[in-house]
């Protein structure tokens, strides 16, 4: 690669960091997207360690020189982690602009205590408020609210801001962060509902909390992030991965953690997606200890469509849609003493099957062992003579079967599909499987998830119900698009290379007007 | 069925109801996350609910159906205030110059099965183990109130800023249209009670013992899934229903209509079911199943749709392609297979054109019930 430096037109590289819960995987991208290098190395307890390693060995496996890298992804757990173990969340003041509407059901009624505690307790019911179509319900008092802020003086790191209806009119949420400003100084962190969600008071309100809850936590990241980069003479864009598959850069991404959620799956499918060249298809990403399964809508995860709960708390933020099974390379395998019952799984060796698979010389049979006794991968330097290949062979049938069920679960329609298979555990899989048309297994399969994190897309984003008593369907649609075309493009997107990546619209059911709610998502290349 | 009758509501009945709402409510009745934690709510604050049974009333007693009407979206963003789920009481209390014995639910499908909670908890008033449909409907008329000419009026409707309305309507269908217009005015989503009864009219009229059924409802697929049973078998066997279709949704189209969604939904078979196709016509509801043109189960019968693993129900608006489903059907009250029944509620009235059989002769002409 290093002849290409003497040219010109200097090459410029991209590089992708995915910090999953065992492995931390680094990527090495050229202008083109292709893929120079991968790395895998251990998560460690202090992450950002594992991060340095990655970068570290990527750089000196491919000799690129780190100036001509100049983006730099990163997908990253910390957030999620944070709230499910309760650990590092900032305490945060919540008000909703919602009396005298709304009074029935307090903040954080389904919250629990642990989350509640660590989160805080200052959360408080403010008069206004909008209907559905944006007239006001009251004005705000404004003085009801500083009297609010006096209350939290001191005792939160962020405040939040949840309004009835602020998806249709944003003007007041906007307001008491004016009046937020005043009272705290121009510091202090405002999470606006409107930027995080759509139409959902509760849920809404519980994704604005947690995402003040997580801002000290994804400053860490980013701080750490760019502090490897820079260490190592990287002077990149910064970028993080969000859970619908888009990146974004990282001012914006100190400002709305939550969006962080659970990008790993979305960055396995978008990388298997950019390695395999397919936009539609499902995605099987096999690990150690499960399998996780996507759907690959024109090139981007389908989202799923029900409420999400994160650490106990509905929200209603985009997630993908995932199905996740127990089985993986470290899944165990049991028979009885007649051999005529052979059962697997659901538990796991996990990271110790290097240690206790049979033919690593440990005692546990694996999924692993049972592929490479079928000979379907070979290891350097096992072997798997001694182990029954009947019980190998039913284990396999049961492991394929139950991949086979899953993969049917997620079709779409009767139709075969193709599957893209990633993960370092998809040897597996046997090359047939019922109901798929095709299956591929990209290059670099084991590293999609970093590849993924490493393609820059980003995004912009429409939720809006219209009236379809003002306007025709299509305008609806129209204006729908071109402002969600214009914020992918606020977002640091190519105008050029802008998509609709997806688009629907719901109607609502007892109002008049025949109300619409119309979700679009546009997204482009860096 | 169990002879068990609910005598009182706590947090823990609350959560059952509300998923067995969620299969009486065929699809509509809105999301009943909300209507179960403003009931939860509520316990938490004033203490558990008493449950009566329709036959401990006086027949002389007052009782007063509560509900919310409205876009269950709109509720689900504006959720109501404390003092609106009261407010329609008061002023129908002042309106008849008595107090209110005890309040019920004015159907027992999606949200509105919880929200007389409220009420009920805040008042120290008892709630009627009964409804008016024994399922969920859209519109105000659609209740077994209506069949037996019981007077709807006076209807009294609340907001959350305060304003209140006292109306009278000549029947149940005039008082859908212009309550209908009054919500729209109140944003969307209003409280309401209409068809205040008394003890007698309950006996006579009602769909008694459906909060019980809700509750067990809930109470088989929650334990189901602890037990390691599957959940639809023991909720068919428990309420002698059939299942109708196994499938995986393929096509789904909504529209909207005056206000409704309408829609219908296409299920290609799974499983000993491959090959076969079942189509779901809706309106916010379920309303009828058909497969090859023929039908499964019709309005006023009851049809659900559950999720093939969990049992869960799923709404008309959270249906999306690819989920697994079971339908599900199972026998209405017989109020609603009588003559004004079948006008009120029958296929012909949401505009479809098939002819009304009972979901048990349906499933027998096809030999294969359950």
């Amino acid at each position: 690669m290093s002849h290409m430096n003497l040219s010109n037109n200097e090459e410029i590289y991209r590089i992708g960091v995915d910090v999953g819960g065992t492995n931390t995987d680094a990527a090495l991208l050229d202008s083109e997207l292709n893929t120079i290098h991968t790395v895998k190395v251990h998560t460690t307890r202090d992450v950002n360690e594992g991060i340095i390693e990655s970068i570290r060995r990527l750089l000196s496996e491919s000799n690129v020189n780190p100036a001509q890298i100049h983006y730099a992804m990163l997908g990253t757990t910390h957030c999620t982690n944070a709230i499910v173990e309760r650990k590092h969340l900032g305490k945060v003041g919540l008000i909703r602009i919602g009396a005298p509407a709304t009074t029935s059901v307090p903040p954080l009624a389904d919250w629990d205590d642990t989350l509640k505690a660590a989160v805080g307790r200052h959360a408080y019911v403010v008069h206004g408020g909008y209907e559905y179509d944006g007239r006001t319900i009251v004005d705000l008092d404004e003085q009801e609210i500083l009297d609010c802020f006096m209350k939290m003086k001191g005792e939160v790191e962020a405040i939040a801001v949840c309004g009835v209806f602020s998806p249709v009119n944003t003007s007041q949420e906007k307001r008491v962060e004016q009046l937020a400003k005043q009272v705290f100084g121009a510091d202090m962190p405002v999470t606006l509902s409107h930027e995080i969600g759509s139409i959902g008071l509760l849920e809404r309100e519980n994704a604005s909390l947690l995402n003040g809850a997580l801002l000290n936590v994804i400053a860490g990241v980013v701080k750490g992030f760019e502090d490897a980069l820079q260490g190592f003479g990287i002077d990149a864009g910064v970028y993080i991965c969000q859970n619908d598959g888009t990146l974004m850069r990282s001012e914006y991404a100190l400002r709305y953690p939550i969006l962080t959620i659970a990008c790993g799956p979305t960055n396995s499918i978008r990388g298997a997606a950019h390695l395999s060249g397919l936009n539609n298809a499902l995605v099987v990403d096999i690990g150690g200890t499960t399998t996780d399964i996507g759907v690959l809508s024109q090139g981007f995860p389908r989202q799923s469509s029900a409420a999400v709960e994160i650490g106990g708390v509905r929200t209603n933020f985009r997630m993908p849609d995932i199905l996740s099974i127990g089985i993986g390379g470290g899944t165990i395998v049991r028979a009885d003493a007649k051999k005529d019952q052979v059962t697997v799984g659901p538990d796991s060796v996990g990271y110790e099957l290097l240690k206790r698979g049979h033919i690593f010389g440990g005692d546990t049979l694996t999924a692993t062992d049972v592929a490479v006794k079928l000979g379907r991968y070979h290891w350097e330097g096992v072997q798997a003579d001694e182990l029954d290949e009947s019980i190998c062979r039913r284990a396999d049938e049961i492991i394929t079967q139950d991949i086979e069920d899953a993969i049917d679960r997620m079709k779409t329609s009767a139709d075969a599909v193709d599957v893209v298979l990633v993960g370092g555990g998809s040897i597996l899989v046997a090359d047939k499987l019922e109901g798929v048309a095709k299956i591929v297994r990209p290059d670099h399969y084991d590293a999609a998830n970093a590849i993924g994190a490493a393609l820059g897309e980003v995004s912009g984003e429409t939720k809006r119900i219209y009236s379809l008593d003002e306007m025709t369907y299509d305008q609806a649609i129209e204006d729908a698009r071109s402002h969600a075309i214009n914020q992918a493009v606020l977002a640091g997107a190519n105008r050029d290379t802008v998509q609709i990546v997806l688009s629907e619209d719901i109607p609502i059911a007892y109002l008049p007007g025949n109300a619409l709610l119309v979700k679009v998502k546009a997204a482009g290349r860096l | 069925m169990t002879n068990f009758k609910l005598t009182e509501l706590n947090e823990q009945a609350v959560q059952y109801i509300a998923v067995g709402a969620a299969v009486l409510g065929t699809g509509g009745g809105g999301d009943p996350h909300i209507g179960k934690l403003m009931a939860q709510e509520a316990i938490r604050k004033y203490g558990p609910v008493r449950v009566i049974s329709p036959e401990d009333l006086e027949d002389d007693a007052l009782v007063v159906p509560l509900s919310m009407i409205g876009a269950p979206t709109v509720m689900n963003e504006k959720i109501p205030s404390t003092e609106q789920m009261t407010k329609p009481l008061d002023l129908i209390e002042k309106e008849l110059g008595r107090k209110v014995n005890a309040i019920m639910p004015i159907e027992v499908g999606g949200g509105n099965s919880l929200v007389p909670v409220i009420a009920a908890a805040e008042r120290g008033i008892p709630l009627l183990d009964a409804d008016a449909m024994g399922r969920a409907f859209p519109e105000s008329q659609m209740v077994t109130f209506y069949l037996d000419g019981i007077d709807c009026s006076p209807i009294t409707m609340a907001d959350e800023r305060g304003n209140g309305v006292l109306m009278h309507a000549i029947d149940g269908v005039w008082e859908e249209r212009m309550a209908r217009a009054i919500t729209i005015q109140m944003g969307g989503s209003a409280s309401i009670c209409d068809y205040p009864v008394t003890g007698a009219q309950v006996k006579q009229s009602a769909v008694h013992h459906t909060l019980t059924l809700a509750y067990e409802i809930g109470k088989i697929l929650y334990e189901s899934k602890d037990m390691r049973q599957n959940p639809i078998e023991a909720l068919l066997k428990h309420l002698h229903g059939y299942a109708l279709f196994h499938g995986k949704a393929v096509d789904i189209r909504r529209r909207t209509e005056g206000g409704f969604t309408r829609g219908e939904a296409v299920f290609e078979g799974t499983d000993a079911q491959k090959g076969r196709t079942m189509r779901l016509f809706f309106q916010n509801e379920f309303l009828l199943a058909t497969e090859d043109g023929q039908s499964l189960a019709v309005t006023p019968d009851l049809i659900s749709l559950l999720d093939q693993d969990t049992g869960m129900p799923i709404t008309t608006e959270n249906l999306k392609y690819g989920a697994r489903v079971t339908a599900v059907g199972f026998p209405c009250d017989p109020k609603w297979r009588t003559a004004k029944g079948l006008e009120t509620v029958g296929p012909q009235y949401f505009g479809y054109d098939v002819p009304y059989v009972p979901i048990e002769k349906l499933t027998a002409q096809k030999g294969d019930a359950r």
